[in-house]
């Protein structure tokens, strides 16, 4: 009754095939997007913005990046936390040897550095697939680690082997560093957030999309018709790792402020990798939708049972949210394998046809 | 039965888009909010740290009121050792007016140094933390009082010398470094490296990786093969108690093996059994229940049943640890109200009063911590005091007093703090100079 598509004609092939046919869904990313960059700034609190928002878009960006590789190329990939770690670093030593530059330049620039080194360490994945192609990833990920620890050369050679972020500024506003508000940094990562999202909704819905996904399904096919797997794959990670240096850099010069090496360890990796399958393979949605479960979830249960009044150790409840999130994981893959963005999907079309079941 | 499903997963991920509002607790009190870990892998040593600070604190709460005749509110917030949730406990209790922090871990400790004087709250990061954060020129609101681990290493390497008959006759030895690969553990190196230069001892490093912390057969394999003649051991958590059982298993000679404080948990020494007899850790605080300030906690706090502390831990090496980090604290908190004339002091008083810190002999004796710790002092440009440690020796089945108090290497130590303080502010552009004025110490 509200989301049917009756009065909406189309007068033109590519308004047909446009990505939301749907006027509904446009009115749904607008009100998300109203959401996002007015509600939420002037509404929310320091701690709704720095310790929620800032953290959920970098982790969505990331977990686009993975869904990129292993949700729609079918390359499982378990270097991701190295992938964004390469990213921090590269932010780190650009900004430090050419500090006059704007740091958004090198945030996005970092994206290409990580690229790089994502194509090498993708090289296997022509010859192995699977699950033998983590275990090479895997290589990469304790490699970049061990980069990152034992390289003096990484984080200039100071005592303390962590990276702190300098302050710099964009128009004189100061955006990095401890003297930029909350706001600022929120504006930077969800305006460069939006435009990768943007630019992986173009390329999922386009011909590189498309050749992905026809690896993904059975790639002896795709390299029958005409696909070139080498060039695919390697994009592939190339474009994933991008999305994955960004996310790193975000990270660590807008919400960290410094950063230790243990922080893009072999656990990040299994975060983001969690936060794509519960998401759901191979959907830009299931990415956001992934972070949240994953991310935002454990800290609302966190922090119900002090506002309920129910005196529980902090301890305790940490112990008891770790339980409720597994519970709920198991669940989710139970219920809906394709994960969260099916639920979605399923939603959707059921609203579509509703009242009616059917 | 898919559509209740269905709606169900929607309105859970609805859920999770929902703001939590936070309500400034504006109680009358002080709030101290307490970073512990009693999960992850480090939680054997954040426990008992943990419970010393909370029941110190409760125990001045119910045996004199508060400090000043105001209560301090105690609050723990679990980070698990994790910098991401260090993190969202900084942002989450910074609404509620805190007047000092205490991270208790490097790595949350780092994010926070430039945040402390933009959010007007000193960070009190007792013997951790960034070494460099000792000059108080370039830092003046973190606080790390009352050694560094540069301080330490010097200590060790005293105590060495001291053995061996003269730090001249260092020259030639082998000191090993068995350390967490990490900046906690990587904190020594620049110091000792000095130190070999300077004395003529070869310095040889043993890294152990964050995730291989339990297995560290092939470090002590290699420290066979080497045959260091006295080991330093910069461990955390897990990784102590398979340090001390592999040098046990080595027959590594116990007092040569000595860690630093945050080495010296029962529980790191306790499962080598015997085999950990002799083993030094260096100790700013002693240990036991025979001091009148542990007596009262117990008699106010832990039989009555207000404290999450077994009774027989309470007196434990880290234990005290944590008292003696409520006790600066509390002490702080005094010298707050009396710098600043007001009871309900806030972040920037707070400041004023660690920064004007005094604990003397005559002090700790008032506050039933007669020997229990060294005086300590804190100066405007000196924000750690630098003042002595002593080794605590394992007798196989508790900690004892092992030796006198050692006082560090403090020629050397100062110009490598003040070089690595001038290397934060030049690497981080826009560091602010110092603007904080200096009130005299009383």
């Amino acid at each position: 009754m509200f989301y049917r598509e009756v009065g909406q004609y189309k007068t033109n092939y590519s308004a047909d095939m446009s990505v939301m046919p749907l006027l509904q869904d446009r009115v749904g990313i607008g009100i998300i997007l109203f959401i996002a960059v007015v509600i939420i700034p002037y509404f929310g609190n320091a701690f709704l913005i720095q310790a929620i928002m800032i953290p959920f878009l970098v982790f969505s960006l990331a977990a686009i990046g993975l869904n990129l590789l292993t949700g729609y190329t079918g390359l499982l990939s378990l270097g991701t936390g190295a992938f964004m770690g390469v990213g921090a670093y590269a932010c780190y030593k650009l900004t430090t040897y050419f500090p006059d530059v704007n740091i958004l330049i090198w945030i996005v620039a970092s994206g290409f550095f990580s690229a790089a080194v994502g194509v090498v360490f993708g090289l296997p994945s022509l010859r192995i697939k699977g699950f033998y192609l983590a275990v090479a990833t895997l290589a990469a990920q304790f490699f970049l680690s061990w980069c990152f620890i034992r390289q003096p050369w990484f984080y200039n050679y100071n005592a303390s082997g962590a990276i702190e972020v300098p302050t710099r500024t964009l128009f004189g506003i100061p955006i990095t560093g401890a003297t930029a508000s909350d706001s600022t940094r929120y504006y930077v990562v969800l305006g460069i957030v939006v435009a990768m999202t943007w630019l992986a909704s173009n390329l999922v819905h386009g011909r590189i999309g498309r050749m992905w996904m026809a690896v993904r399904d059975m790639d002896l096919a795709a390299e029958l018709i005409g696909i070139r797997l080498l060039r695919t794959k390697l994009l592939a990670f190339a474009v994933s790792s991008f999305y994955c240096g960004v996310a790193g850099a975000l990270l660590v010069f807008q919400w960290y402020g410094s950063a230790e090496p243990a922080v893009f360890d072999v656990n990040l990796s299994f975060f983001i990798l969690f936060m794509v399958i519960i998401g759901g393979l191979g959907s830009l949605t299931g990415s956001y939708l992934g972070a949240a479960l994953i991310f935002i979830l454990p800290i609302v249960l966190r922090y119900i049972p002090p506002h309920l009044g129910i005196p529980i150790r902090p301890a305790t409840v940490d112990h008891i949210q770790y339980m409720i999130i597994g519970a709920l994981i198991v669940l989710f893959l139970i219920v809906e394998p394709n994960g969260l963005a099916r639920l979605w999907q399923i939603g959707k079309q059921k609203l579509r046809v509703w009242p009616f079941p059917y | 039965m898919r559509l209740h499903r269905v709606l169900l997963g929607t309105a859970l991920a609805a859920a999770t888009l929902l703001a939590v509002p936070l309500t400034a607790s504006a109680a009358d009190g002080i709030y101290v909010p307490l970073f512990s870990y009693r999960t992850g892998p480090f939680a054997g040593s954040g426990t008992p740290i943990v419970n010393g600070m909370a029941d110190y604190l409760n125990m001045l709460n119910e045996r004199d009121g508060g400090i000043g005749g105001v209560k301090i509110i105690v609050e723990e917030c679990e980070t698990g050792y994790d910098t991401k949730k260090g993190l969202e406990c900084y942002e989450q209790v910074k609404s509620k007016n805190p007047v000092v922090m205490n991270p208790y871990s490097t790595g949350i400790t780092l994010p926070l140094i430039p945040k402390a004087a933009i959010d007007k709250i000193p960070i009190l990061s007792m013997a951790y933390g960034l070494s460099a954060s000792a000059d108080g020129n370039t830092f003046p609101w973190i606080f790390n009082p009352p050694a560094t681990y540069w301080d330490g290493a010097s200590m060790f390497i005293r105590y060495a010398g001291g053995k061996e008959g003269g730090l001249e006759r260092l020259k030639g030895k082998k000191i090993g470094l068995v350390y967490l690969d990490a900046p906690y553990g990587k904190e020594p190196i620049p110091l000792l490296e000095a130190l070999a230069k300077d004395y003529g001892f070869e310095l040889k490093l043993y890294p152990v990786p964050a995730a291989e912390m339990q297995n560290q057969s092939s470090q002590w394999l290699n420290i066979r093969r080497d045959k260091p003649d006295w080991i330093y051991l910069q461990g955390f958590g897990a990784m102590n108690p398979t340090a001390v059982k592999e040098a046990a298993k080595i027959n590594y000679p116990m007092d040569h093996l000595i860690g630093n404080w945050w080495a010296g948990n029962d529980d790191d020494a306790r499962p080598a059994g015997d085999g950990a007899k002799g083993y030094l850790s260096l100790d700013f605080n002693q240990v036991g229940t025979n001091y009148k300030v542990i007596q009262d906690i117990l008699k106010y706090v832990v039989d009555k049943g207000k404290s999450q502390t077994p009774k027989d831990r309470v007196g434990e090496n880290l234990y005290n640890r944590g008292v003696l980090n409520s006790i600066i604290i509390a002490e702080g908190i005094r010298t707050a109200q009396k710098v600043s004339g007001k009871k309900q002091i806030t972040g920037e008083d707070m400041r004023r009063g660690l920064e004007t810190l005094n604990i003397t002999e005559a002090r700790l004796k008032e506050i039933g911590a007669d020997g229990f710790a060294a005086p300590m002092k804190v100066a405007c440009d000196d924000h750690n005091g630098h003042n002595a440690a002593y080794m605590a020796k394992w007798d196989g089945t508790k900690w004892t007093k092992g030796s006198d108090w050692i006082e560090p290497l403090k020629s050397k130590v100062r110009p490598l703090i003040e070089s690595a303080a001038k290397d934060y502010a030049g690497a981080n552009a826009g560091w602010p100079k110092r603007t904080e004025p200096c009130d005299k110490s009383s």
